[in-house]
């Protein structure tokens, strides 16, 4: 056990699986870097933001290589390697790039095993940064989640914190489906205790990040980190919340959310992704539909506006959810009071 | 070029399956008995029939919406193709795929596609598969004229060559992208394209068994030898519409009516093969007496077979859930 970046964790998770398992590769634009450049530097990059970094050094260029700029090919022929006998890990970079090859994804890899009647296996991952709140404006910092967790066949991951992620990832690779693997980009540099062996987390097992009384708030990915931050504030003022980290948007463990919002009777949810057919209006279906009765306040999602995801740090402040946004949520629902009781 | 007599035997048998199941799902649909689309490959026999000849179950193909042919060169049989056409829970995927998505992985046949340009990518990973298990295989992408201009399919031509993948792209050019012509569609030359991403470039009769035996081996072979991809340019003709009920308003009468008469794969074999006396017509005969049974057959089975249960609706999305 040692303080790991969420960046050190995912690169000690695809590590350990690679030792472990030689079917595995991991292929992606740049995840070594160096190939062709007139240095003759190989894994000069380790990935755009250094996640891959070393990997090449130790498992060679024919488990760990750069593709062309070219994603409906790499991401395809990942798929087509999944349902042939390698267990590829495939990087795209940003989310926002599956523009180029949701094909590959959606018709392809997702729809194999169902297709064919339960004959394929296709044991994809994906892994892709999203997320706002790096100035990377509206085609780098979108959090595409909902797109995926939308189709039937793939499983949706979004750790949380670099403990998560190591664990989910490790799990993702063992796991014979297409695994979307979703990096916030915002928190490579988040660190906190991270075992150095290899461990998993299940996916479709929430984890509950507070526990309280009052208020069930449930989050995703990075999100869980400033509804724990809100959900420490309101503690000073009495009221204390359940935060509730899904890990995985496909499966969800709807279980556990209809039982915190059973124990507490009210509901927050906080999702980064825009907010029309997202994450939050999902649970909030959910929740209308199978706890109505327990509900003693309207539900309340945290959502950045129906934009594209600005440039200008002003405004992007101001489309992202944060602490004080999930706050004053929280305290709303908390102040509802019912037609009958008014 | 002497080929075997076997191979003789079997691609014979295998183009003639492919045509009498053709023929007889044209009849079939017009009963409106079978639901969905349906793509028929009849004209085209020799071309997947060719190629696959070179094949076995370790080398993997990925085929297009019109794959009944690929499906069954590559050796999937005609009762579960049939029921699965049929929507029957007998059928090669349990009735849940039909006919744009029949496939066996355990014969390499990663399925045909109801998205055209679909296949190329996915046979870039297959032909990776067996590059990095070793294990001798090649992986061969059909698709057609229209399908070549998809940017998945260019961008596999780039890809297959920057990793040296044993990958054969096999252009199916019927001339028509479904009411489109290739004349129009196509820029440039297949030609062009191959030699524009450092591959070499074959081009065969598709109505010519032997053509297209002969070229696409020498292709197989290349890749089989850790040489390279290559593609595989296919000139043949469709003889019924791009799906069933299609009016072919875009092409000119007589049109089919002449490649039926002049350019059919299997009167060119049976005349080849026993004018050269490498095989006599009884056998020949036989084959034919045989698959129409065996057609027959899969028509009866499929309609007296079951239909999925309700249960089955959600088993199959996922290995685990």
């Amino acid at each position: 056990m040692s303080k790991k970046s969420f960046r050190q964790a995912i690169n000690e998770a695809l590590r350990l699986e690679m030792r472990r398992d030689p079917r595995v590769i991991l292929m992606g634009e740049d995840v070594a870097g160096g190939r062709g450049g007139t240095s003759g530097v190989t894994d000069a990059w380790g990935g755009v933001l250094g996640v891959t970094k070393g990997l090449q050094t130790e498992f060679g260029e024919d488990r760990v290589f750069d593709t062309p700029i070219s994603e409906a090919s790499y991401i395809g022929a990942a798929a087509g390697a999944a349902a042939t006998g390698l267990r590829p890990v495939a990087e795209l970079m940003f989310v926002d790039f599956v523009g180029c090859c949701l094909d590959q994804i959606m018709n392809q890899a997702a729809k194999f095993r169902y297709m064919f009647g339960g004959k394929a296996r296709t044991p994809l991952v994906i892994r892709a940064m999203y997320g706002a709140g790096f100035n990377a404006a509206a085609q780098h910092s979108q959090a595409l989640y909902p797109l995926f967790t939308h189709i039937p066949g793939l499983k949706v991951v979004i750790p949380s914190s670099p403990y998560e992620a190591k664990g989910l990832l490790i799990e993702a690779i063992r796991d014979d489906d297409p695994v979307i693997f979703l990096e916030n980009k915002v928190m490579y540099d988040d660190e906190e205790d991270v075992p150095d062996g290899s461990y998993t987390i299940p996916f479709g097992e929430a984890n509950l990040t507070r526990e309280g009384d009052d208020v069930t708030i449930v989050a995703f990915g990075r999100m869980v980190n400033f509804a724990n931050e809100a959900a420490d504030r309101l503690e000073k003022s009495g009221i204390s919340c359940t935060v509730i980290d899904p890990r995985t948007t496909s499966p969800l463990d709807t279980g556990t959310i209809l039982d915190c919002v059973a124990d507490t009777g009210r509901l927050v949810i906080v999702d980064e992704s825009s907010p029309r057919c997202n994450l939050a209006t999902d649970v909030a279906a959910l929740v209308a539909e199978e706890a109505f009765d327990a509900l003693k306040a309207p539900i309340r999602r945290v959502v950045p506006p129906h934009t594209p995801v600005p440039f200008s740090s002003t405004l992007e402040a101001l489309y992202m959810p944060n602490a004080d946004k999930i706050e004053a949520a929280v305290k709303s629902v908390m102040s509802y009071r019912m037609k009958e009781e008014a | 070029m002497q080929i075997a007599r076997d191979i003789l035997l079997r691609s014979y048998r295998s183009m003639r399956t492919i045509r009498d199941f053709e023929e007889r799902l044209h009849v079939e649909f017009a009963t409106g008995e079978i639901p969905g689309f349906v793509h028929l490959y009849c004209g085209e026999e020799a071309s997947g029939v060719g190629v696959c000849a070179n094949l076995t179950d370790t080398d993997t193909i990925a085929s297009t919406h019109r794959g009944h042919g690929h499906c069954i060169a590559k050796g999937v049989g005609v009762d579960g193709m049939m029921a699965e056409i049929y929507g029957r829970s007998t059928g090669v995927c349990r009735g849940k795929g039909g006919s744009m998505h029949i496939a066996d992985l355990s014969l390499g046949m990663l399925g045909a596609n109801g998205i055209v340009g679909g296949g190329p990518p996915l046979i870039c990973g297959a032909a990776l598969s067996h590059k990095l298990l070793k294990d001798g295989g090649v992986a061969v992408a059909f698709y057609g004229d229209g399908a070549s201009n998809e940017g998945s399919t260019l961008e596999s031509l780039n890809l297959a060559t920057v990793w040296q993948l044993p990958a054969i792209f096999v252009v199916e050019d019927n001339g028509y992208g479904e009411a489109t012509g290739a004349s129009y569609a196509v820029a440039g030359t297949q030609k062009a394209r191959a030699e524009g991403f450092g591959m070499p470039y074959y081009e065969c009769d598709g109505t010519d068994f032997f053509s297209v035996y002969e070229t696409a081996g020498e292709a197989i072979r290349r890749a089989r030898a850790g040489e390279g991809p290559a593609m595989v340019h296919v000139h043949l003709s469709r003889w019924y519409g791009h799906f069933e009920g299609d009016s072919m308003s875009y092409r000119i009468d007589g049109e089919v009516a002449r490649e039926r008469a002049e350019r059919d794969c299997l009167v060119n074999f049976r005349r080849r093969t026993t004018e050269a006396g490498l095989l006599d017509a009884a056998a020949l005969d036989e084959i034919d007496a045989a698959v129409k049974a065996e057609v027959e057959q899969s028509v009866i089975s499929a309609k007296a077979a079951p239909t999925p249960e309700d249960a089955d609706l959600l088993k199959d999305v996922y290995v685990a859930y």
